[in-house]
């Protein structure tokens, strides 16, 4: 008897308590899968951080949709994720806008309606009509964000005066710390504007290329790295890399923010803009919610979010965005310089020619820029 | 009846060999087929179509920044098999032939745990300890030393390398000493052979074998190790894992990464064969 009674002590249910254990559960599925399937799935093919708490929570909670972030590095990587997956798998799609024009002419994208967004809202004419979120008088694509690429350095080694060009990355007290983001498209395009190239720095004739290659190699003897996100950010936080080639303030700001001595800046020979879009991707199941989404990344408190955004921030797009950030946070407003007559205000950068958007070679392949590249890196 | 009982115990064999060849089957071979098939398709708008052409190897092989990774990577993976294989040995001399049955149980246990944690946590801890802020140049400092770089260097790279490899090759190292019959050390002792000439007679020939394999798993691991030149080493010097992820990284050249795969596994294998063979030759007259 005492062997009994222990044993259903220990768990083994008697009859009557395993029917009411039972009876219970059977009573709470249907509440338990109705809460399920009311929480709506958006696949989103990203880069890092667009689906992160930080700034789609608010909106998830609002809605109840999940975000099932898949984050890529780089616009082919982005290219060649949709390439391998049946169409439908992304709802949303946020992507470089040099490469909207290629997700558009393979079919990847749907067509937005122009009236569902604030158009007549946006920053800059420019950002109205952007180069390839158009095609046949359809609009594909709805920039939310972007950022600007110039010299990223350490205020310990380098002044800000000297930062206003280029050539400070040849300064000889250099040697070895001059960190390179990665990729070959925004340090070239740098080496190409250093070199005089303004508003044409990606149509470069074979003279013009050879010359970029010369003044790239030249830079060899400084190079002290090649990083990725995480290794940029380690590499100026931990001093080793005193100043970094390729990047802006989308890497400085989060460190600036904590204490480091370190700054963007966009010198005299001009800086690049990175600009980010969001398009719908083709066969979504979920078009609605995404266009949804969109229009909340482009409502004041989604330019909010995208503004303050922990893994990288990026500038508003939006009058309103940028008026409803000076409000809730005009540190960060006044930091990133989005505040109408400071100096390097991002608008009045593009307005006074010295930003160029980011774009691809036109003159020579992804492929010839890519090779020299390796050259160069084994150099 | 004789040829009955051959025929079954052959059957008898196979059936204990068999989940070993099809598991080698579909995860070895299918796969290496698959990629020397790759490295022969073409890429167009970012998908792998199929094709049979000689560009992707053409491509790779007249690249000179190809030859300089492999260069590199052979010369870096030779001087990590050379400062593992220095380092460990004379640790794994202390625990096979000083240290107790206990305390070489306990030393084996304690070069087992960071095998449970990732190697890329591991790496990355180097970064407070090498940092030119880091611990290494603060106790250095103390001494009117440095600072020093060491990350992004060729000396990160062998950090990396020596957190990935030197546990390894110390285990295998003291498992082999361990096992050499101790009567043949002392009889080399009695005869008067020198403490060094014991172990440069005795010794290292009776643990050849196992030496050679731990240089070889050593080299291996280095080789196509991508974490520790990548972080530690700052792609300062591009090897041919780095290359790998530069050439997938733009424009989705597969095929091209496959080329430089099929590259490396061909070194490898002549290297570790060439190993092997090294190891189990017998000696003249044995």
């Amino acid at each position: 008897m005492i062997k009994s009674r222990n044993n259903n002590i220990i768990g083994a249910p008697s009859r009557r308590r395993l029917l009411k254990i039972g009876g219970a559960a059977l009573l709470t599925m249907p509440f338990v899968s109705r809460a399920w399937a009311s929480t709506i799935d958006i696949n989103m093919l990203a880069w890092y951080g667009h689906a992160e708490p930080d700034v789609v929570a608010e909106y998830a909670a609002a809605n109840n949709v999940r975000f099932i972030p898949k984050y890529y590095a780089g616009g082919d990587n982005m290219l060649a994720l949709i390439a391998q997956s049946p169409p439908g798998t992304y709802d949303i799609i946020l992507s470089d806008a040099e490469f909207v024009q290629q997700l558009n002419l393979a079919g990847y994208i749907e067509p937005l309606e122009a009236s569902d967004y604030p158009l007549d809202d946006m920053l800059h004419e420019d950002f109205k009509e952007f180069p390839g979120h158009w095609a046949n008088g359809k609009l594909y694509s709805m920039m939310v964000r972007g950022g600007h690429l110039g010299v990223s350095y350490n205020r310990n080694s380098i002044t800000e005066e000297e930062a206003q060009s280029y050539s400070c990355f040849w300064k000889p007290e250099l040697e070895g710390k001059v960190g390179h983001f990665d990729w070959h498209l925004p340090n070239l395009g740098m080496m190409s504007l250093y070199n005089g190239n303004g508003g044409n720095l990606w149509d470069l004739d074979g003279a013009k290329w050879d010359a970029v290659k010369d003044t790239t190699l030249s830079l060899r003897k400084q190079a002290g790295g090649f990083f990725d996100y995480g290794g940029s950010f380690n590499g100026l936080k931990n001093g080793e890399m005193q100043a970094m080639c390729g990047i802006g303030d989308w890497i400085t700001a989060p460190l600036e923010k904590d204490g480091a001595p370190v700054a963007s800046t966009i010198p005299k020979e001009g800086g690049i803009q990175f600009t980010e879009s969001y398009s719908i991707g083709k066969g979504s199941q979920k078009a609605d919610l995404a266009r949804n989404f969109i229009q909340y990344m482009l409502s004041p408190q989604g330019q909010v979010k995208s503004a303050q955004m922990a893994a990288y921030p990026g500038f508003c797009v939006t009058k309103g965005g940028r008026a409803a950030l000076i409000k809730a946070d005009p540190a960060e407003a006044k930091r990133s310089h989005q505040m109408s007559g400071m100096a390097n205000d991002p608008i009045a950068l593009i307005n006074e020619g010295r930003i160029h958007y980011r774009d691809i070679p036109q003159q020579q392949s992804l492929e010839d820029w890519n090779d020299f590249w390796s050259e160069y890196k084994n150099a | 009846m004789p040829i009955s009982t051959g025929r079954s115990t052959k059957i008898y064999a196979l059936t204990w060999r068999l989940p070993i060849i099809i598991w080698q089957f579909f995860f070895f071979v299918g796969p290496v087929l698959f990629m020397v098939a790759m490295s022969f398709f073409l890429v167009k708008n970012y998908r792998m179509t199929e094709a049979f052409e000689f560009i992707n190897w053409y491509k790779m092989l007249t690249r000179g920044y190809f030859w300089d990774s492999y260069k590199y990577t052979i010369l870096i993976s030779m001087v990590s098999t050379v400062c593992a294989m220095g380092l460990a040995f004379p640790a794994a001399f202390a625990l096979a032939f000083s240290a107790s049955e206990t305390t070489r149980r306990w030393a084996i246990f304690l070069l087992i745990i960071p095998f449970f944690t990732s190697y890329l946590v591991r790496t990355f801890s180097w970064f407070v300890i090498l940092s030119e802020g880091g611990v290494v140049n603060a106790v250095l400092g103390h001494i009117g030393l440095g600072p020093y770089t060491m990350l992004n260097t060729h000396f990160g790279t062998l950090v990396g390398y020596m957190t990935l490899t030197l546990p390894l090759v110390l285990i295998l190292q003291t498992v082999t000493m361990s096992n050499i019959d101790k009567t043949l050390i002392e009889a080399a002792r009695n005869l008067g052979c020198k403490p060094l000439a014991t172990i440069w007679q005795v010794i290292i020939p009776l643990s050849k074998t196992g030496l050679i394999i731990a240089g070889i798993f050593c080299f291996i691991l280095s080789f196509g190790d991508f974490v520790a030149p990548f972080y530690l080493g700052g792609s300062q010097e591009t090897t041919l894992p780095i290359l790998i992820l530069d050439t997938t990284k733009s424009g989705q050249q597969w095929p091209r990464a496959a080329v430089v795969a099929i590259m490396m596994m061909a070194t490898l294998f002549a290297i570790a064969f060439t190993g092997i063979a090294i190891a189990y030759r017998k000696r003249k007259g044995a």
